[in-house]
């Protein structure tokens, strides 16, 4: 008996050892990929240069590209990368529905068509009033989804939550096409952003999104263990003593701000939120505490190689974000639906 | 019948009304949980019984009335409060997929964790004390759906335990059990009485072993209470036809000697017929 509690002690330590040290790994590919980012694209940059630029910066052409093109470019990514992931990962917890995420529930659809109503009225094109448009689109396409789902047969099931946001982001979208179909104007100015895209913005507009973005990370961490407890079931939660309601409600804040700070910087781009939680849980199993920190890095790396990707693959021009993650997101996705229902 | 034996109540309800989408499920029920007793709850499908267990476990609000733990209304309690004074387990729990036992059990420790207190050495223990009593100790590290159901319900019953109550509210603990592991299950529940004195109340479909297992048995009829007291007492063959609406013939129990419902069902009485 005795021996059975200490190994399974062990074990438990052992697990914890391991966890961490993956996080690490992860960490560490992170940091090869924004390396990466930095030094390929439509000019190769040497990572001699990359030092330099940020030890000794001289004002040359690469150093400039360095430190106004290829960073705040690979920082947004990797934040944006994040925000999905742990975003897709709350709801996913919350809802008990694998296809949960914020492109699939409408949330960013709803992210994107604020911000193009808001381009269309208002004529503004800084980020700071786009953030407020998609955290407000973000939240009525969240709560019209989720009341659209209650009232269906059988109440807020996940197939009955999946319709519903299928549904209202067909319906959104084909607003957002009819703005810019009789908007000319607003169609040049949102185009390459509507398609999701990490490029040609500086860092002034990473700043203005980061608090947002962070609050939001800060919120869903500090949340995980939460979530855990409720994936158990409301039921089960509130007996546990927990006030389910309050949770939700500071769950769907941190979703809103993370994902409409995403849509605002970066437009909608899917998958992320998908496919990253669900690679996260094979590998690290069913605890909050650690799937958010999994998250966040793995959606980083995504995101980052991605953009990379869309910047190698038709040199000179490239392909945005958005359009590179459903590329590597559907054929995974596919596989990953496969693999469930074969083991299940 | 002495009745003083159950005079002791902390968990009663006073005209307690409780309703689902504004229809009224339970209607004006006054009805005292008999400390340091196994209660059962009976009833037809759609009597009101989880509803009513649902009430007491402060997780539907009352449309009027209030149920009360230790003379204070329920909802007055902060939700952990109430969780370190009775544990509930709802009728078919759900657990994300590739939880292991040990996890699950280290869940029914929330209602003691903070912020700032986040695992102590009680957690341990009570989490080892609840693998150890239900013998859940060897399958710890094990996955909830590798399991058999009787070892799941074991698991789940592990949680409540390390949630550390004096009170158990079970919502048909024994639904998708085979006879042998239902039998085991209510052994184990009995055990956890006699040794620990707990209070538990459940709700269970099989009458016989309703009347095995209860000190205290409720018959629910349509939201209301029809009778409460002793198997021996509220077991008639009245009782049943009145509330299952089924004939039955009552006989006592060869083993136990509490009552046993034998029922009739129209093989029989066609069979009598022709003889």
């Amino acid at each position: 008996m005795l021996t059975t509690e200490k190994n399974s002690y062990l074990r438990q330590q052992r697990k914890h050892l391991q966890l961490f040290t993956g996080l690490l790994l992860a960490g560490l590919i992170l940091w090869l990929s924004l390396l990466a980012s930095i030094a390929w694209g439509a000019a190769d940059i040497s990572f001699k240069d990359i030092y330099q630029a940020f030890t000794a910066f001289d004002g040359s052409s690469s150093h400039l590209i360095i430190r106004t093109v290829r960073l705040p470019r690979s920082l947004i990514a990797m934040l944006v990368g994040a925000a999905l992931a742990i975003a897709g990962a709350i709801m996913q917890g919350l809802t008990r529905n694998p296809l949960a995420s914020p492109s699939i529930l409408g949330v960013n659809a709803g992210a994107a068509l604020a911000v193009v109503v808001g381009t269309f009225i208002l004529g503004s094109n800084s980020l700071s009033v786009y953030a407020w448009f998609a955290f407000a689109g973000a939240a009525i396409s969240a709560i019209t989804v989720y009341l659209l789902g209650s009232i269906g047969r059988g109440g807020l099931t996940p197939f009955n939550l999946t319709i519903a946001g299928a549904a209202i982001t067909a319906f959104i979208s084909s607003i957002t096409s009819a703005i810019l179909i009789l908007s000319q104007r607003t169609l040049e100015e949102i185009r390459f952003w509507l398609a999701g895209s990490v490029a040609g913005r500086d860092m002034n507009l990473l700043w203005q999104v980061l608090p947002y973005i962070c609050i939001g990370l800060i919120l869903a961490l500090a949340l995980s263990k939460q979530i855990t407890i409720l994936s158990l079931g409301e039921d089960t939660a509130r007996s546990l003593g927990q006030s389910t309601a309050l949770i939700k409600i500071l769950a769907a804040i941190s979703i809103i701000l993370l994902a409409g700070a995403s849509v605002a910087i970066a437009g909608p781009i899917g998958f992320v939120g998908l496919i990253v939680p669900h690679i996260v849980r094979f590998l690290v199993g069913v605890d909050y505490r650690w799937i958010l920190p999994y998250c966040a890095i793995f959606g980083a790396i995504i995101v980052l190689n991605a953009d990379l990707l869309g910047r190698l693959v038709v040199r000179p021009t490239e392909l945005p974000v958005g359009l590179v993650m459903p590329l590597i997101g559907a054929p995974f996705f596919i596989y990953l639906i496969r693999w469930k229902l074969h083991n299940s | 019948m002495n009745q003083n034996r159950f005079c002791d109540h902390r968990l009663e309800t006073k005209q307690l009304t409780l309703a689902y989408d504004g229809v009224p499920v339970v209607r004006n029920l006054n009805l005292g949980i008999p400390t340091g007793k196994i209660t059962v709850l009976v009833g037809a499908n759609g009597c009101g019984k989880s509803t009513l267990l649902r009430g007491l476990a402060r997780l539907l609000k009352p449309k009027g009335g209030m149920v009360y733990l230790d003379g204070k209304a329920i909802f007055q309690l902060s939700g952990k409060t109430v969780a370190k004074k009775l544990g509930m387990l709802p009728q078919s729990p759900i657990a994300p997929e590739g939880l292991t036992v040990r996890d699950l059990v280290a869940m029914g420790r929330y209602p003691y964790q903070s912020w700032l207190q986040q695992w102590s050495s009680e957690d341990e223990q009570k989490v080892k004390e609840a693998l150890d009593i239900t013998t859940m100790t060897e399958l710890a590290d094990r996955p909830l759906d590798n399991l058999s159901g009787g070892q799941r319900q074991k698991a789940w019953i592990a949680m409540v335990l390390a949630q550390d109550t004096d009170i158990l509210l079970l919502d048909e603990p024994t639904t998708f059990l085979d006879l042998a592991h239902q039998v085991d299950l209510l052994d184990l529940l009995y055990e956890l009485h006699q040794q620990q004195g707990k209070t538990i109340v459940m709700i269970l479909h099989d009458l016989n072993l309703a009347c095995r297992y209860g000190d205290y048995l409720v018959a629910i009829q349509q939201g209301k209470v029809y009778a409460t007291g002793t198997p021996e007492r509220v077991m008639t063959e009245e009782m049943v036809r009145e509330v299952f609406g089924l004939e039955c013939r009552i006989v006592a129990d060869p083993v136990a000697d509490t009552p046993m419902c034998i029922p009739m069902g129209c093989k029989v009485k066609s069979d009598i017929l022709r003889h």
